[in-house]
């Protein structure tokens, strides 16, 4: 059960009073938007040289994501993309990948 | 009479269930039907293993594709420009059928009834479906450069914009190509498949020539008045790369193209190469109208943003290239695949009789090399816009490459063995 508490967690979140939440799959379909360089549910295919996502504390993920706005990050394509999504977005994503073994 | 047993389904489908299981929050209501999948490219494949992932193997996900393997159209420029090989951009249906439970028929499908929902295949037989899914890519209007409508006209003026056969072909008839010869790539008025693709493709060619025929030059017969995609990146490779190879012209659709001669006939103007390569235009792959569902301008399908359902047939969604695009909305695999997980998202929540999702987002990345190992991008993100009912560029995001590098380069290779996996893996 212990497995499946991050996860839980993270449904939960993602139900938690937004008007955006209103989708339970919410942070799951905007996760899935990453997965077509960070491998699906941000299991990146080894040796591919991409980040994986999966298992990666929340705050983290979310720090990175924000540096990557703000302009802190130097990236080659990240600052663009980052750019694109919601600071409640990012949040359910940084979620999502969290709850990901 | 060719659906498969449902014991059969949940035979193959139990290991991708157990695993599935681990993934994802599982919505309000469970779904579960029939859904039959026409295309297994990255549209198709996507939705197809998706619908099988997120259902946690609920969703019976059969997919109808004519070719035994899949063969990326993205990297194909490669295997032109001589990198790679058609191997590296070969992958197998092997794990969509026993890791995720897909059943996947090789035939095609030539008829839809919208009205009893059934498909026919061309070998015979039917299936019926709940939802279906077209992914059918794009055809080319062949009416359109009538010299090209013939079979024995198509082996000879090559478009190579299906990667395959036609692929191996064009890097063939490079090879042949004497030194100091011509060769001249020739594309369509937009929308058409892979923006960039055809700039991408005149600099590795060029690479090709500036290595082993220096006297050999490229010429790009532009159908539009302007480069469509990374104009400053493009233009900048091609000057400091291959100045005295690369020829830009716009404004120079072809009209048409005299077989014997090799030639390419514009409004004002002909123009002869030694290898002539020509992208007709294109519309949505023909199943698409000939399902009966609704095309804008009698090319690309109209489709609800919130679901990629067909605007004027219920219960038949389309992915990919073969959709009218949204505002600024390019046709690319990395798109379609998007669609894919868009479309498994609404499939899901509809079977299970719930909205789909009001608020989605889909998100694009085209790498372009420009030689052996540089590369560019352009990105951009699109969110659903209540208003106007499409999925629309988030301003201030996206962009482009600053320049042209080797980073990139090795991500765009790692970019492939990803969407590759999220695809068929």
């Amino acid at each position: 059960m212990k497995l499946f508490a991050p996860l839980a967690a993270a449904c939960l979140l993602a139900t938690a009073g937004s008007a955006l939440a209103a989708d339970p799959n919410l942070g799951r379909n905007l996760a899935a938007t990453c997965a077509n360089c960070h491998g699906t549910n941000g299991h990146a295919v080894k040796g591919s040289g991409m980040d994986a996502l999966a298992g990666m504390e929340k705050a983290k993920t979310l720090q990175k994501l924000a540096d990557f706005k703000s302009g802190d990050k130097p990236a080659s394509i990240m600052h663009q993309i980052a750019k694109g999504y919601t600071d409640e977005q990012l949040d359910l994503i940084a979620a999502y990948f969290a709850a990901q073994k | 009479m060719m659906l498969m047993k449902r014991r059969d389904f949940l035979k193959v489908g139990a290991a991708a269930g157990a695993m599935a299981s681990l993934y994802g929050c599982a919505g309000g209501g469970k779904s579960s039907g029939h859904v039959v999948v026409v295309g297994g490219g990255y549209g198709g494949a996507t939705v197809a293993k998706y619908l099988r992932m997120w259902s946690e193997g609920g969703v019976q996900v059969t997919l109808v594709e004519r070719n035994p393997t899949f063969i990326s159209c993205p990297i194909s420029n490669l295997v032109i420009g001589g990198q790679k090989t058609m191997e590296d951009i070969t992958v197998s249906y092997d794990n969509l059928k026993s890791k995720w439970g897909v059943r996947v028929i090789q035939d095609d499908v030539v008829a839809v009834d919208a009205a009893k929902k059934t498909v026919s295949l061309k070998a015979g037989g039917a299936l019926s479906y709940d939802r279906l899914v077209l992914s059918p890519g794009v055809d080319f209007m062949w009416d359109e450069i009538p010299g090209l409508n013939s079979a024995d006209a198509q082996a000879k003026i090559l478009h190579a914009w299906k990667a395959g056969p036609q692929t191996v072909a064009l890097r063939k008839q490079l090879e042949a190509m004497p030194d100091g010869g011509v060769y001249a790539i020739a594309l369509p008025k937009a929308p058409y498949r892979c923006p960039p693709g055809p700039y991408e493709r005149a600099c590795l060619v060029a690479n090709y020539f500036k290595q082993n025929k220096p006297k050999s030059k490229v010429v790009i017969l532009d159908a539009n008045e302007d480069v469509q995609s990374k104009k400053a990146l493009f233009t900048k490779a091609w000057n400091d790369l291959y100045k005295g190879i690369i020829e830009y012209r716009n404004n120079s659709e072809v009209k048409d193209v005299d077989v014997a001669n090799n030639t390419a006939i514009l409004e004002f103007d002909k123009f002869k190469a030694d290898v002539l390569n020509v992208i007709p235009p294109h519309r949505a792959g023909n199943i698409a109208a000939q399902s009966g569902i609704k095309l804008i301008n009698n090319r690309w399908v109209d489709v609800n943003w919130l679901s990629m359902e067909s605007t004027s047939t219920p219960g038949i969604h389309v992915l990919g290239d073969a959709v009218f695009p949204a505002p600024t909305m390019p046709k690319s695999g990395h798109m379609a695949n998007q669609h894919g997980k868009l479309a498994a998202a609404a499939i899901l929540n509809l079977l299970a009789g719930e909205q789909p999702n009001p608020a989605p987002v889909v998100m694009n990345t085209c790498y372009s090399f420009v030689d052996a190992k540089n590369v560019i991008h352009v990105a951009s993100v699109h969110q659903y816009d209540p208003a106007t009912k499409l999925v629309q560029p988030v301003k201030g995001a996206g962009g482009v490459s600053a320049a042209r590098n080797e980073l990139e380069g090795k991500v765009a290779l790692g970019w492939a063995k990803n969407i590759w996996a999220d695809m068929l893996a």
